[in-house]
């Protein structure tokens, strides 16, 4: 029966995956803060962490130059694993809603290639400008190149495809991709020198995270999603198709243009601080997606919820298994990810 | 009073007119029937009525030009069923009726207790309460246009138009689906739009037809007027008996033409 008591139980349902989807990212930011070389013993963080709280005070036995090791190396590194995680599977699951296409993100329209090819930039042709910088300049050049190959991409794909349709813009994506892929080789063959640091970059890496990093990123990334979480509904619209969408009341090529905008935004935010760390904006959605069902105002959120404790997770083993010399992220998140995605997709063959 | 009219109504597609100079006024509660062979512009006419391809000429609801609507007003003067709706497999047959409230809700909004009020009694009015939670993936073709026909009368509009209803259904659910159109029209005061193949049902349940060929009209008027053999053979280039029964119903019945049979 549906009866309005359907509805209400259906909005329950979406508060708490919330509430847990909360519970999840703060256990696991926990663990994360326990484990990693040096530092106090693990049981030891959780009774640090609760003496920091308000109100409480708990003899933990943490010293401080323990605690500054969990506050000033692991917590950045914490944070900034579940808010680039957060990003890059929010903005992954949004590109799948309004492109109707399970294997776009926003890697696709240009943003890796283009970030790539800023960093590589930076690291070379510009090394002698800048290195009088007081910033950094490879993230600014990654943000940059990210958001001018999209930007690229999207003139280039709505000039020529009159009808402004999704396939003519992954495919100008395709072509953008292609062209700065072709010319960061280049200039990584005129600069061999620093290949090895260009090459470490593109694998990501949340190695040298500092709240500095945190900062810098956030507002782009709280911005964007804000945005994207504010049109989970209409992006489930879209499900039904473009045409049915507008006869339905919903400004289809303008819902895609700022969610397109808004995903690029915050994922080249995210690729500035911590690279090219791939697999994240396409294997977290379909996780969701297998495990709640396709309908986009359970999945952006939990996608978020579920990259941000993804990353975290995937940074652990990455910093204790070949400690000091670390394996890049994007390495460890590609060779847990790529089995569990399997191992999804056979149990929803299972249960079908 | 004309709830929908049009007035020199010509759409074009690079460059090639596929429907031109159609006027027509309907009334509320009023049936009128597209046909003609495939290719004629009956699907052109209804989508540009929907404000899915620009159109020269004006549309006119209630009086008022079709583009001066915003999408969302518009979505609340006409409802669309197109010929093949694309129904996500996981979505649940409530859910999806829901979406039809989307020209109510504010783009950042949440639906409100009056849009679960009008999904509910809108399930429950189509006998599809014991759907309600299932998955569409798993309704069969009758159901599924029932869905469909829901979706598009909770947009509350008073203009109601489908694309082929009935081509994906047998003889029994074709008539399941068309009684159910005409008895929503009769309560609810609709103007309904259909394109139509199977030439008896159309005339059977709409108020008027209106024949169109290569997109212009070229026949319109009540089913003994328009179907009528020399008319078909001219346009459809079928031989075709047409039959009155006593009844007033118009039965068109294929013939082998002579020289074939042989």
């Amino acid at each position: 029966m549906t009866t309005p008591t359907a509805f209400s139980e259906e909005r329950a349902g979406r508060a708490v995956w919330w509430l847990l989807g909360g519970f999840a990212v703060v256990i696991v930011a926990v663990v994360g803060l326990m484990l990693g070389p040096a530092g106090p013993a693990w049981w030891r963080v959780p009774v640090a962490l609760l003496d920091r709280l308000p109100f409480t005070t708990i003899d933990s036995g943490v010293s401080d130059a323990q605690w500054n090791i969990v506050w000033q190396i692991r917590a950045p590194r914490v944070v900034l694993a579940a808010v680039v995680g957060a990003m890059l599977s929010l903005a992954g699951a949004s590109y799948q809603g309004v492109f109707r296409n399970p294997l776009v993100d926003p890697y696709l329209l240009g943003v890796a290639a283009g970030a790539g090819l800023g960093a590589t930039l930076a690291f070379s042709v510009a090394r002698d400008t800048t290195s009088t910088w007081p910033v950094d300049p490879v993230p600014l050049a990654a943000f940059v190149g990210g958001v001018v190959a999209v930007a690229l991409t999207y003139t280039v794909g709505t000039a020529f495809g009159r009808s402004r349709s999704a396939t003519t813009l992954v495919l100008a994506g395709v072509a953008v991709t292609s062209l700065a892929t072709a010319i960061q080789t280049f200039v990584l063959q005129r600069n061999n020198d620093v290949v090895r640091q260009v090459y470490s970059w593109i694998l990501g890496r949340l190695t040298s995270a500092t709240w500095g990093d945190v900062r810098l990123v956030l507002p782009y990334i709280l911005t964007s999603s804000i945005i994207l979480l504010m049109y989970r509904r209409v992006i489930d619209v879209l499900r039904v198709g473009d045409d049915e969408a507008r006869a339905l009341g919903v400004n289809v090529n303008q819902v895609r243009v700022v969610v397109v905008l808004a995903a690029t935004l915050g994922t080249s935010a995210a690729v500035a601080v911590s690279g090219l760390i791939g697999f994240v904006g396409i294997i977290v959605p379909h996780a969701v997606r297998l495990l709640m069902g396709s309908s986009n105002r359970i999945v952006l959120p939990l996608s978020m919820f579920a990259g941000a404790v993804f990353l975290i997770g995937a940074d652990i083993p990455g910093r204790l298994l070949t400690s000091p010399s670390e394996t890049p992220i994007g390495v460890v998140t590609a060779f847990f990810g790529a089995p569990f995605f399997l191992f999804l997709l056979r149990m929803r063959e299972v249960r079908q | 009073m004309t709830s929908l009219a049009l007035r020199g109504v010509r759409v074009e597609y690079g460059g090639c007119a596929v429907v031109s100079n159609v006027d027509e006024s309907l009334a509320a509660g009023e049936w009128l029937c597209l046909i003609g062979p495939n290719g004629a512009g009956k699907s052109s006419l209804l989508r540009a009525i929907a404000g899915l391809v620009t159109c020269s000429g004006d549309v006119l609801f209630d009086g008022g030009a079709l583009d001066s609507f915003s999408a969302r007003e518009l979505a609340r003067k006409v409802a669309f069923v197109p010929q093949n709706p694309l129904l996500p497999d996981d979505m649940s047959v409530s859910e999806y009726v829901m979406l039809g409230r989307n020209p109510f809700i504010s783009t950042f909004g949440r639906e409100s207790a009056r849009d679960r009020r009008v999904v509910t009694s809108l399930v429950e009015e189509l006998s599809l309460s014991v759907y309600a939670r299932r998955p569409l993936g798993t309704l069969s073709g009758g159901e599924r246009q029932r869905v469909v026909i829901a979706r598009a009368l909770a947009q509350e509009a008073p203009v109601l138009l489908l694309d082929e209803p009935t081509s994906a259904l047998d003889l029994g659910h074709q008539q399941h689906a068309l009684e159910l159109v005409d008895q929503l029209r009769r309560r609810r005061n609709l103007v309904v739009v259909s394109a139509m193949h199977d030439l008896t049902l159309a005339g059977l349940y709409s108020d008027r037809l209106l024949l169109m060929h290569q997109g212009v009209v070229v026949a319109r008027g009540s089913a003994r007027e328009v179907l009528r053999s020399e008319t078909l053979n001219e346009f459809y280039g079928v031989s075709a008996r047409v039959i009155h029964a006593d009844d007033g119903t118009v039965v068109v019945v294929p013939q082998r033409s002579p020289n074939e049979v042989q």
